[in-house]
């Protein structure tokens, strides 16, 4: 089973809530991909609304409500944007984003490290948005970051795991946790991810907007576990030339 | 500084596109200028089912399906400019009034208890009776209770902006009305409305301040659409390449009938206004596209999810109109008399969530 921090999970697909056509829409999405972790934007809810309509889907007995920080320019506003989450009773976890470019919403590397180093200090259970860069992961692992949580392409693009190689180092490298977050366009995106070794994926555009995303959250569930599966049960070397059934020749310089 | 090439090139421009161009712009996966034009161009219009079908995809990808809601504010109709199609122009005999602070207040919590989280402040363009104090003072008293504020005023300064960012206020809407300097020139009577390029220099200031969002736009009627759209698209390049942290939207008022009974210079239909979302759409994926309640209920329905991002709902175009609905001296007529409801209970209908609020206060309050 997945282990971030103390908590473990069953599921290894993470739901967004951006994007969704309505609240009841959502909360049959989240119902359908068994997720157990779901993220919800601080900009996009009112903590301190008993009546606000995404807070009112999330059961927070079955599901880690994991707050983030989406639109946060710099560490200062994210930082400050947890603090009064957590003070609202968020809890302590918490999705860092600090996406300064308001097109690609890329995170920015620095930003992303300082504020890491600040909420780990004061308590938070940090799991960042990152670029798929393999130093990076490295050192906000070493800051105190719960799991890395590298984009397969930027969000909303749902171009898929174009990061692949990159995101392999990662896996390779890193301790805790990787989370492949963002990009991911379709069922075989996430499969792949999982594949390579991801410990989980967290999916929202491309179950938000299509034509059903209730049932595209079950596909996105049944793609996670087969990824996970083959991952598991170590996939088979790829080859592009047929190999060779005889002894190999031009060794016969090695004395036997 | 952003400088736009004269009108009449963009025109030519626009203008010598053909067929073979416009097919080759919607194969296009990022649009260049160039593309822009031809999308823009007459022979687009046989392509605009093509459009509108792509605006909508890439629409529904980059804003999900919802529909933003907000409201505008208006604090004052006083202004020391005369421009020949506004109804705020000092010129016309309207009532005339500014609202106090606790005035500007009562009106605020009155569309807070409507359930509208994003408000715009608007006034005419007086800035020795509004300038920034008053609009930082009121952005102290409501930062509270809205999760974000805007302002459409006069130009202001960099330092100002950088006043009102801190006070609370996170956007900036100011339209440039025409980008053709011949009809700006004809439009614009007197005051500091007629210089033009110190207009066209305010977004950037703006952003330079450190406001999160810059709204530009081009009022529609008074010169040709299309080299509008062409505008507005290389002024959106140039302003993300110059500030990349600033978000930006566009808008395309429409005239609407207004003291003064201005007769608009160039007749824009429904069917030219949509055509420019569709290309401003193809153009820039990421653009927030406002659709005000300056259309009437059935257009903005039938837009919903196509293009546009963000509706106002229940508008009052007069200083005081929501404590008393009776006031005078409206800016304009508006199109679209539905409540912020109805107007919700439309985007639901369409399968579209209605968002009230997609910012905090909290990612500035100290």
């Amino acid at each position: 089973m997945l282990k971030i921090a103390d908590k473990t999970f069953r599921s290894r697909l993470f739901l967004g809530t951006g994007k969704f056509s309505s609240a009841e829409i959502l909360k049959k999405t989240i119902e359908a991909s068994g997720s157990e972790m779901i993220t919800v934007a601080l900009r996009r809810v009112d903590l301190n609304d008993p009546a606000d309509d995404i807070m009112n889907v999330l059961d927070r007995k079955k599901y880690l409500f994991l707050p983030n920080t989406s639109g946060a320019r710099d560490a200062k506003e994210a930082v400050r944007l947890a603090r009064l989450a957590r003070a609202a009773g968020s809890g302590d976890w918490l999705k860092l984003e600090v996406t300064p470019d308001p097109r690609t919403l890329l995170p920015d590397p620095i930003e992303t490290l300082k504020a890491t180093e600040e909420l780990v200090k004061e308590g938070f259970i940090v799991l960042p948005y990152i670029n798929a860069d393999p130093i990076l992961a490295l050192r906000l692992q070493d800051a105190g970051a719960s799991a890395v949580m590298p984009l397969g392409a930027p969000i909303g693009t749902n171009l898929g795991l174009i990061t692949k190689f990159q995101v392999e180092i990662i896996i390779d490298q890193a301790r805790v946790p990787v989370v492949v977050d963002a990009g991911l366009g379709a069922p075989s995106d996430a499969a792949l991810a999982m594949e390579i070794g991801a410990d989980a994926v967290l999916v929202n555009t491309a179950i938000s907007i299509a034509g059903d995303p209730v049932k595209m959250a079950a596909a996105f569930a049944l793609a996670v576990e087969a990824g996970r599966g083959a991952y598991e049960s170590g996939l088979g070397q790829k080859s592009s030339e047929a190999s060779a059934s005889s002894p190999l020749t031009g060794l016969d310089f090695i004395k036997s | 500084m952003f400088t736009v090439p004269p009108f009449h090139k963009l025109q030519e421009q626009i203008q010598s596109a053909g067929d073979e161009d416009v097919r080759k712009s919607l194969r296009t996966a990022h649009l260049n200028t160039n593309d822009l034009a031809a999308l823009l161009s007459p022979a687009a219009e046989n392509h605009l089912q093509a459009m509108a079908a792509r605006s909508a995809d890439i629409t529904a990808l980059r804003f999900g399906r919802t529909t933003q809601i907000y409201a505008p504010l208006y604090v004052s109709s006083f202004c020391t400019n005369r421009c020949s199609y506004c109804g705020f122009s000092a010129d016309n005999k309207i009532e005339r009034c500014m609202l106090t602070l606790d005035e500007a207040e009562a009106e605020a919590m009155i569309l807070h208890e409507r359930g509208f989280n994003h408000i715009l402040l608007v006034s005419g363009e007086a800035a020795a009776k509004l300038g920034a104090e008053y609009l930082e003072r009121l952005a102290l008293r409501l930062r509270d209770r809205f999760a974000a504020i805007s302002i459409e005023v006069q130009p202001l300064t960099k330092e100002e902006y950088s006043r009102l960012f801190t006070a609370g206020i996170t956007g900036v809407a100011i339209y440039q009305e025409t980008y053709d300097r011949k009809t700006y020139k004809q439009v614009h009577l007197s005051g500091q409305k007629c210089d033009f390029d110190f207009r066209l220099d305010t977004p950037a200031r703006a952003a330079a301040g450190g406001m999160r969002e810059i709204g530009i736009g081009a009022l529609l009627g008074l010169s040709d659409w299309r080299a509008e759209g062409l505008a507005l698209g290389m002024h959106l390049a140039w302003l993300r390449k110059n500030f990349w942290r600033t978000a930006l939207t566009v808008s395309f008022p429409r005239l609407r009938p207004a003291a003064g009974e201005f007769q608009p210079l160039s007749v824009v239909t429904e069917r030219d206004l949509s055509h420019l979302i569709f290309a401003l759409r193809l153009f820039d994926p990421d653009v927030g596209i406002i659709l005000s309640t300056r259309e009437e209920a059935r257009y903005r329905n039938g837009m919903i999810g196509l293009g546009p991002t963000r509706y106002s709902a229940g508008s009052c175009t007069a200083p005081g109109g929501y404590s008393n609905p009776d006031t005078m001296g409206e800016q304009f007529a508006i199109g679209d008399h539905r409540t912020i409801h109805e107007v919700c209970a439309a985007i639901q209908e369409k399968g579209f969530d209605p968002v009230r609020k997609d910012w905090d206060a909290g990612f500035q309050l100290q």
